[in-house]
């Protein structure tokens, strides 16, 4: 279903329609002022420099370079395998959590490049939150355990858990649908709820930063359209990046989008991703650079 | 029923033979049998000895069996209640030594270390889980009872670790495995460092596998006797201490299936029953305890 929708361009404008800011084909987020650094909420962005990934031998990303600006979604997109999840993982140093894989060049954040040898990773996780492609919620755990868990890891004080907690499920709009069974289960919910709720279990230890990999792909549309409300309602207290298959998406939520494309050697031997085109939201689907970019958008490529 | 197969098909389209879909079936019939008699070979023996010795066991029961010490051979009014206390002494010390060590093990085999660090240890945990029981007796023997003069309960338990260790060690590593990436994936995310991750999100998931792969190697452990002969050695008094030789089930069992006199012939198969109710009412209790714990972290 993904894959075909990712070709359809002529969807009918209701199909896209959010506010009543309705426009032919991809609707476009309104035109809006995003913070400089750092983010009006204390947000910082992140600043990528010559970013280089590999699995061992492979090479699954060149030389990426961008800027993610505080308190902004930037949307990654690209066809599968061109290397924008590792991208993502790479900005949380979850990379090299793969047996065999490492990065090299700079992620710098708030002054200081995360990928220097000397940084803890745990500490950048807990600055730089994540959300997966498929909800996974801790099964053994309760829906209340499930959001307190990065703060147990913390060691924080019970009050402040309980306050988290409910805050965080407002935050996403869970607490109404789960406040009388926070001890059910995590994996009690239906999926969408799942994944909000590890949106909330990210959220509650309070992340400048929140990536999510293709965090709607594996809902009905219905709960997609409920996480794209709540990345909206994230944006500029956070900075977010997205990666995901659904361009419709990336055009409905994100203030900038990058482009991945898989390039490959003369030799055909050589496959790596590479960022092709940055750039705002409305350029990118309206007047793309990149002949790749256009050929993506208008599904001749992918 | 073939006619349903058969009615529609549009003419010009290939279709399957009848008598193709009927060699099928027979097919289909005979490797079910085959399935179910292969079932019935490896489910009848053990049904076979349970029923024996249950047969043979219950009618030597008696209540001085669990009260009493062994005394004279053709006393009826004798029993082995220094053996059902010596096994679970043995078992204890054993279980204290193996369960850290396998569980340890267990988790730096799924968790951590180099492709061929594993190796290297997976074999030596393989060796280990062959090695004949009475090697790991005299093994033990050398190197505890003789050094320390006297054979005793400490000796007798390290033998049995020996048995118990390779076991856990290896469940412990493919229940570990079996909990999704995502999982620690999550944890990691949220800031948990790998030993945290590890310790308070993977093992939780595993743990019912893991407990379930420590009762078999307890079991295994409980029914041992060649290791004991060497190291705990067998006793008709009560246990004096860890330092001194203890009596457990298998020994007497042992001992007693040998014997010229009915009483301790009896006595013997009692002792077998006792021992397999032992182990079966262990691992219910500790499956009921591991379901009882995971409803409440729900």
């Amino acid at each position: 279903m993904q894959e075909r929708g990712e070709r359809v361009i002529d969807l009918k404008p209701e199909q896209l329609k959010r506010d009543n800011g309705v426009q032919p084909g991809y609707e476009l987020p309104p035109q809006r002022e995003v913070a400089k650094a750092p983010g009006a909420n204390g947000a910082h962005g992140l600043r990528v420099s010559n970013l280089n990934a590999w699995f061992g031998n492979f090479q699954a990303i060149r030389d990426v370079s961008v800027q993610m600006k505080p308190g902004a979604i930037t949307a990654l997109i690209g066809p599968s395998g061109s290397g924008k999840s590792t991208f993502l993982r790479c900005l949380n140093r979850m990379h090299e959590a793969v047996p065999g894989a490492r990065a090299a060049g700079e992620v710098v954040l708030d002054g200081e490049n995360i990928l220097g040898s000397r940084v803890d990773p745990v500490l950048v996780r807990r600055r730089i939150g994540m959300v997966f492609q498929r909800p996974n919620p801790f099964p053994t755990k309760s829906i209340f355990e499930n959001v307190a868990a990065g703060l147990r890891i913390q060691g924080a004080p019970r009050s402040v858990v309980a306050e988290r907690v409910e805050r965080s499920l407002r935050q996403t709009a869970l607490w109404d649908e789960v406040k009388d069974k926070l001890n059910a289960g995590g994996t009690d919910l239906s999926g969408g709820q799942q994944q909000r709720l590890c949106i909330a279990r990210a959220l509650a230890i309070e992340p400048e930063i929140i990536l999510m990999d293709e965090p709607a792909s594996a809902l009905d549309p219905i709960a997609t359209l409920k996480i794209e409300d709540l990345m909206v309602k994230l944006r500029e207290r956070y900075t977010l990046v997205i990666v995901t298959h659904n361009m419709q998406q990336a055009a409905r939520v994100s203030d900038y989008t990058g482009v991945f494309m898989t390039s490959i050697n003369a030799a055909g031997t050589d496959r790596t991703g590479e960022l092709v085109e940055f750039g705002e939201t409305r350029q990118i689907f309206t007047n793309p650079v990149d002949p790749r970019t256009e050929a993506y958008i208008t599904g001749r490529i992918g | 029923m073939s006619g349903l197969m058969q009615a529609d098909a549009p003419p010009g389209t290939w279709q399957m033979s009848a008598r193709r879909l009927r060699s099928r079936r027979v097919t289909d019939r005979l490797m079910r049998g085959l399935i179910w008699l292969s079932i019935m070979l490896a489910v009848v023996p053990l049904l076979f000895i349970l029923g024996w010795i249950a047969l043979k066991g219950a009618g030597a029961i008696n209540l001085d069996l669990f009260t009493q010490l062994p005394g004279p051979p053709d006393d009826p009014h004798t029993g082995f209640a220094n053996g059902i206390v010596g096994t679970l002494i043995l078992v204890g010390i054993a279980s204290v030594i193996s369960v850290p060590v396998g569980i340890g093990a267990g988790i730096y085999l799924s968790e951590f270390g180099g492709s061929k660090t594993n190796i290297a240890i997976r074999f030596a945990t393989d060796v280990l889980v062959g090695v004949p029981s009475i090697t790991i007796g005299v093994f033990v023997y050398t190197l505890m009872v003789r050094p320390m003069g006297s054979f005793s309960a400490i000796a007798g338990g390290v033998a049995l670790s020996l048995v118990m260790i390779p076991l856990i060690v290896r469940s412990t590593e493919e229940m570990l495995k079996l909990v999704p990436q995502a999982i620690r994936e999550a944890a990691l995310a949220l800031g948990a460092p790998v030993w945290r991750t590890v310790l308070r999100y993977a093992l939780p998931m595993a743990l019912p596998g893991v407990i379930t792969g420590i009762l078999l190697a307890m079991a295994r452990a409980a029914g041992e006797t060649a290791p004991l002969l060497f190291t705990a050695l067998g006793n008709n008094q009560w246990s004096a201490g860890l330092d001194q030789p203890v009596a457990a089930l298998t020994l007497q069992v042992y001992f007693g299936a040998q014997s010229a006199y009915e009483v301790q012939k009896q006595q013997a198969w009692a002792g077998a029953l006792v021992l397999v109710a032992l182990v079966f009412i262990t691992s219910v209790l500790a499956r009921l305890a591991v379901r009882r714990a995971h409803a409440r972290t729900r």
